[in-house]
């Protein structure tokens, strides 16, 4: 159904793919989809097989109640049996997904608190623990749970990092609370994804994981300049 | 049509100068189905190709990485019109048009019940359309997106006029689906065949009945959007403005309150199309009738309920973001009952392969494939990877084109022989099918990856090397390979009209009513209206379309010079009255002029001229109301009176009463958003902030609300002992009544003008007074339309003899003084109450 099997996974990498997930939001989310996209294939290839065989298929002749009863099983059969089972599978998986995904407490440490301001068209960080501010650039600590308060002061924007994570709106007036961790250290980059304006298409950033050590040493280093 | 006695082809020739058109320039006052119809889905057609061309512009931007044929100011004017174009002026407009052309066909009608109405609103619908589309030509289009967030789209970040055409002229648009919305459902509830009973009623008819009431009840909160950011925009009232007390996010609870129905609005007369023509070309009844009904039905109410998921990222409670995800997923269930009801009945028919079922190949194979997606964008946790990406741009094409457009060209191909007596071409059509079959798949396939590689929506260029460089290329070389296939369509279709072979009467072998007639066919449709007793009249009664022409059926004779339906009941279709419907009429032209004359003064905020358009206006449609009843230009009372039945203005019940009660549904949709908004603000508003002491004078409100209660009760009465056949001093109580709610009005003015509001500074005034607003226009509205009944009970309109009118406008009053005492108790009683406890 979908173009992605021929590709393969090399197809699937790029700084932007959701597919190639650096992180445990992104990583389930990637899971989500290929699982998904295996299950609605084969129920599109069954659904669009069993219309086009009943098309060009010559019907035997039966009597009614013969021919009510093989109605009543495709009603019921693909009507209600098959969505109903196929949206039980997916909350099954999705609603635990879901949930690992917000920004509870973490089982064990806590999450750093970044601040993200977006404006048209770029980011403001600030981080509250060492007061530090930086644009267009968030730094992480990685392997380590980051809760990203994100908030406009203009029109709607949102911050998304597809690698990591969800996409969450920043929308003025209210701060929205996004959790984000990457696994290593690397470099990743995000963007707005709500149309802002004729800045939109720029309003990109970078969120740089750290090893832990090298992040302490980073957050230092940038209080000490402020 | 073979042999015709001399008798019959005068009553034809009479039925024909009754029904036509006026000649020449007259043909602009036409009020028949059969040309508004036809004018609908012709300028919805034009819409299309613009839209369709803007659409090349984005694929041509996004073909290459890096380019800069458009600017980003310029992307973005085309990208929201062409989302604009396509919704508004495309595809709901050639539906309703589409509809409008066919259901008085199908159920067996000469018109639909209102046929000023349909005219009214195809010049809205022409007028606020070329006034949209004014802006692209002048450089100056909206270009917040189609779906116009605030606060990118008011006046701080928008400040040219782009914003304003797209409120004031989609609002304008608006008029026409609302009109329609009402006149199908009164229609197909009011003026089906004699017998054709809800259970034998076409499935298309249950199909574009529940259309109309989802339109009824969807578009009032966009509506009801538009006029607020369109005052917070031209006067600053702060309801979407986060430092004013008001909320952005308000703005798009309201639009996708409208925006998710809107999707089913289109897909449901697409799927009628459907679950006609694959019976007809199964060559048996559908399979799983009451299913399918079923499923009509269920989808109208939870498309209700599942707006929010376009909302996921907003940063909406978890619980309610679960509620909406379940809903989102279950709106699955009936339409996939729909699928194998359409399965089984091509399993045990024996299928015709036409041209008609080739779209209808198509439709499956791409609506599965959206359907399918959609249910994955439903997963919260998977949409917020994806949502506001190429994926949702793929997703939306899958549902809309495959949803929307294909059935049409399937259902195009089906009637065409209907509209024009010829048939097309089979090989350019398969030639047209397959360019837009496999164009469409090329361009919007790959979409679904190049989302999950990341590229978001409406960004007017991108870096080279992201993984995104040759998806775009091909999508761009599929749209082109789109609008080859869309030009053979066209040239197939325009060719037909002239080469097309002749078609006989009924080519296909159809059962249903709309192929007993001529083609192309005569203004006044039947020659006689047949009785139905059965699902397929057609099929069990072929000799009907002799006995139709022959005047062997009901009202065959035009004597009087009346246009004439029957009016019968909503369930069993009895035939209850005689409709009399009016003829040309020059009135909605000039209506909608006036109308037009408004949109454009307020767009370039000239109020004086605006405030000329708006008395024109009501001048036209006073006149209008005036021109009706036992009027002498419409059905004055004569000696040879038909009794059985009567015309349905010499009794109480007939399809402006319905009517009413229709626009009271849509009337209290648009007044519950506002109320959703009022308690919306006041819960979720980051700065609200409510006056600390009442803001209205109590006791003023309470007075303006016992004038308005003794009015309503007075008039109640007058319609009631009318009803009764009493009618003493029938003139002298209506201009009390009128009294009544004079006084009314101005203690409500008296009370609007004593309170100390600040609607510039805080979105609690703001509110209040729009509420107050809307309750003095249903004062004023009541109060004038009641003195009109007492000038017309002085002329002997309305009478023991002709009780129609007031039975109408009583429904007015009562809803007025519903809403007036339902606002005094939400807006100056409850707040003093929740900050007491």
């Amino acid at each position: 159904m979908l173009a992605g099997t021929p590709l393969g996974l090399t197809g699937c990498a790029g700084p932007f793919s959701t597919l190639h997930p650096a992180g445990p939001s992104a990583a389930t989310a990637a899971m989500l989809w290929w699982g998904m996209f295996v299950l609605f294939s084969l129920v599109f290839v069954a659904v669009c097989g069993l219309w086009l065989y009943a098309m060009f298929r010559s019907p035997s002749i039966r009597d009614e109640a013969q021919e009510k009863h093989i109605h009543r099983r495709w009603i019921i059969g693909g009507g209600l049996v098959l969505p109903l089972a196929c949206i039980v599978v997916l909350l099954a998986f999705g609603i635990p997904a879901g949930h690992s995904m917000l920004p509870l407490p973490p089982d064990e440490g806590e999450a750093l608190e970044v601040h993200v301001t977006a404006r048209q068209w770029h980011w403001d960080v600030h981080y509250p623990d060492g007061d530090i501010s930086l644009s267009n650039e968030v730094h992480i600590p990685a392997g380590r749970p980051v809760d990203v308060h994100v908030t406009s002061v203009d029109v709607i924007h949102s911050f998304w990092v597809p690698r990591l994570g969800g996409k969450l709106d920043a929308i003025p007036g209210r701060t929205n609370v996004l959790r984000l961790q990457a696994d290593a250290p690397g470099s990743y980059r995000g963007q707005c994804a709500e149309f802002c304006g004729t800045g939109h298409a720029h309003m990109h950033f970078t969120v740089i994981a750290h090893d832990p050590e090298d992040f302490d040493a980073w957050r230092t280093e940038a209080a000490g300049n402020d | 049509m073979t042999e015709q006695t001399p008798e019959q082809s005068a009553r034809l020739a009479q039925l024909q100068r009754v029904w036509a058109n006026l000649p020449g320039i007259g043909t602009l006052a036409a009020v028949n189905h059969t040309s508004i119809g036809l004018r609908f889905m012709i300028t919805g057609a034009v819409f299309f190709l613009i839209g369709g061309v803007l659409a090349m512009l984005v694929r041509t931007q996004l073909a290459l990485p890096e380019q800069d044929i458009l600017s980003p100011e310029i992307y973005n004017q085309v990208f929201t019109m062409h989302g604009t174009v396509m919704m508004f002026l495309f595809a709901i407009p050639i539906l309703e048009g589409f509809a409008i052309y066919m259901i008085p066909k199908m159920i067996g009608a000469r018109d639909l019940v209102f046929p000023r109405i349909s005219s009214l609103g195809y010049y809205c619908y022409l007028f606020g359309g070329l006034i949209i589309l004014s802006s692209l030509v002048l450089g100056i289009a909206p270009d917040a997106g189609w779906f116009m967030y605030t606060p990118l789209s008011g006046q701080e970040y928008s400040p040219g006029p782009g914003s304003d055409f797209w409120l004031l002229g989609i609002t304008f648009v608006e008029i026409s689906a609302m009109a329609a919305g009402i006149e199908l459902t009164v229609s197909i509830l009011r003026s089906r065949a004699n017998g054709m009973s809800l259970t034998r009623m076409p499935l298309f008819c249950w199909y574009i009945l529940a259309m109309s009431l989802m339109i009824v009840f969807g578009f009032p909160p966009l509506i009801l959007a538009s006029v607020l950011l369109e005052i917070e925009r031209a006067a600053g009232l702060p309801f979407f403005e986060v430092a004013g007390g008001g909320d952005p996010v308000l703005w798009q609870h309201l639009f996708w309150l409208f925006g998710h129905p809107e999707v089913y609005i289109i897909f449901l007369p697409a799927a009628a199309i459907v679950s006609t023509l694959i019976p007809v070309f199964a060559q048996r009844p559908i399979v799983g009738y009451r299913w399918i009904v079923l499923s009509i039905i269920l989808t109208g109410f939870i498309s209700f309920g599942l707006w929010v998921h376009h909302m996921f990222t907003v940063g909406i409670p978890h619980l309610a973001q679960a509620f909406f995800s379940v809903a989102s997923m279950l709106v699955a269930v009936p339409t996939a009952i729909q699928v194998f009801a359409w399965l089984a009945t091509l399993w045990s028919g024996r299928v015709i392969y036409s041209l008609p079922m080739l779209w209808i190949i198509g439709f499956l194979v791409v609506f599965v494939c959206g359907g399918l997606t959609g249910v994955m964008l439903a997963l919260v946790p998977f949409n917020w990877q994806v949502h506001d990406t190429h994926f949702v741009v793929a997703h939306l094409h899958y549902v809309v084109v495959g949803g929307m457009f294909f059935p049409l060209m399937a259902g195009l191909y089906y009637w065409l022989p209907l509209f024009s007596g010829r048939q097309p071409s089979q090989r350019l059509g398969r030639l047209g099918f397959w360019l837009t079959f496999t164009g469409f798949n090329v361009t919007f396939l790959l979409m679904h990856l190049t989302g999950l590689l990341g590229m978001p929506r409406r960004i007017y260029t991108y870096e080279a090397g992201l993984g995104w460089d040759w998806l775009n290329l091909l999508s761009s070389v599929g749209g082109f390979i789109m609008a080859a296939g869309i030009a053979v369509i066209i040239v197939d279709v325009a060719l037909h009209l002239r080469f097309g072979r002749p078609t006989p009467r009924n080519p296909w072998k159809a059962d249903t009513l709309e192929w007993s007639l001529d083609t192309p066919p005569p203004p006044y449709n039947f020659a006689s209206l047949p009785p139905v007793r059965t699902r397929h009249p057609l099929h069990e009664h072929p000799d009907l379309q002799t006995s139709i022409a022959a005047g062997e059926h009901g009202l065959p004779s035009a004597e009087h010079g009346r246009r004439e339906i029957y009016g019968s009941d909503a369930v069993t279709a009895r035939v209850r009255e005689i409709i009399h419907l009016p003829t040309n009429s020059w009135l909605p032209l000039l209506a909608a002029l006036s109308l037009a004359v408004v949109c454009v003064s307020l767009l370039v905020r000239v109020y004086e001229v605006a405030l000329l358009g708006v008395v024109g206006a009501a001048v036209f449609l006073l006149r209008w109301s005036w021109v009706n009843g036992a009027h002498p230009q419409m059905a004055p009372l004569t000696e040879d009176e038909p009794v059985n039945p009567p015309l349905h203005s010499r009794t109480c019940d007939g399809p402006g009463l319905w009517g009413m009660v229709v626009t009271l549904m849509a009337n209290g949709a648009l007044y519950l958003s506002l109320l959703f908004g009022w308690f919306y603000l006041w819960t979720v508003a980051p700065n609200w902030s409510p006056p600390d002491s009442q803001a209205m004078s109590l006791w003023l409100v309470l007075a303006s609300g016992i004038f308005l209660t003794l009015a309503t009760f007075r008039h109640h009465r007058i319609a009631r002992r009318l009803a009764a056949g009493g009618a003493t001093g029938l003139h002298r109580r209506l201009w009390q009544t009128a009294v009544l709610g004079a006084i009314h009005v101005a203690v409500l003015i008296g009370a609007v003008s004593d309170a100390s509001l600040a609607p510039t500074d805080n979105a609690h005034d703001a509110v209040l007074l729009v509420m107050c607003l809307y309750l003095l226009f249903h004062g004023a509205l009541c109060t004038v339309l009641t003195a009109m009944q007492a000038m017309r009970a002085a002329r002997g309109y309305v009478s023991v003899r002709l009780p129609y009118e007031p039975q109408v406008l009583r429904l007015l009053w009562l809803y007025t003084l519903g809403v007036f005492w339902l606002s005094a108790a939400a807006f100056l009683l409850l707040p003093p109450a929740w900050s007491g406890a």
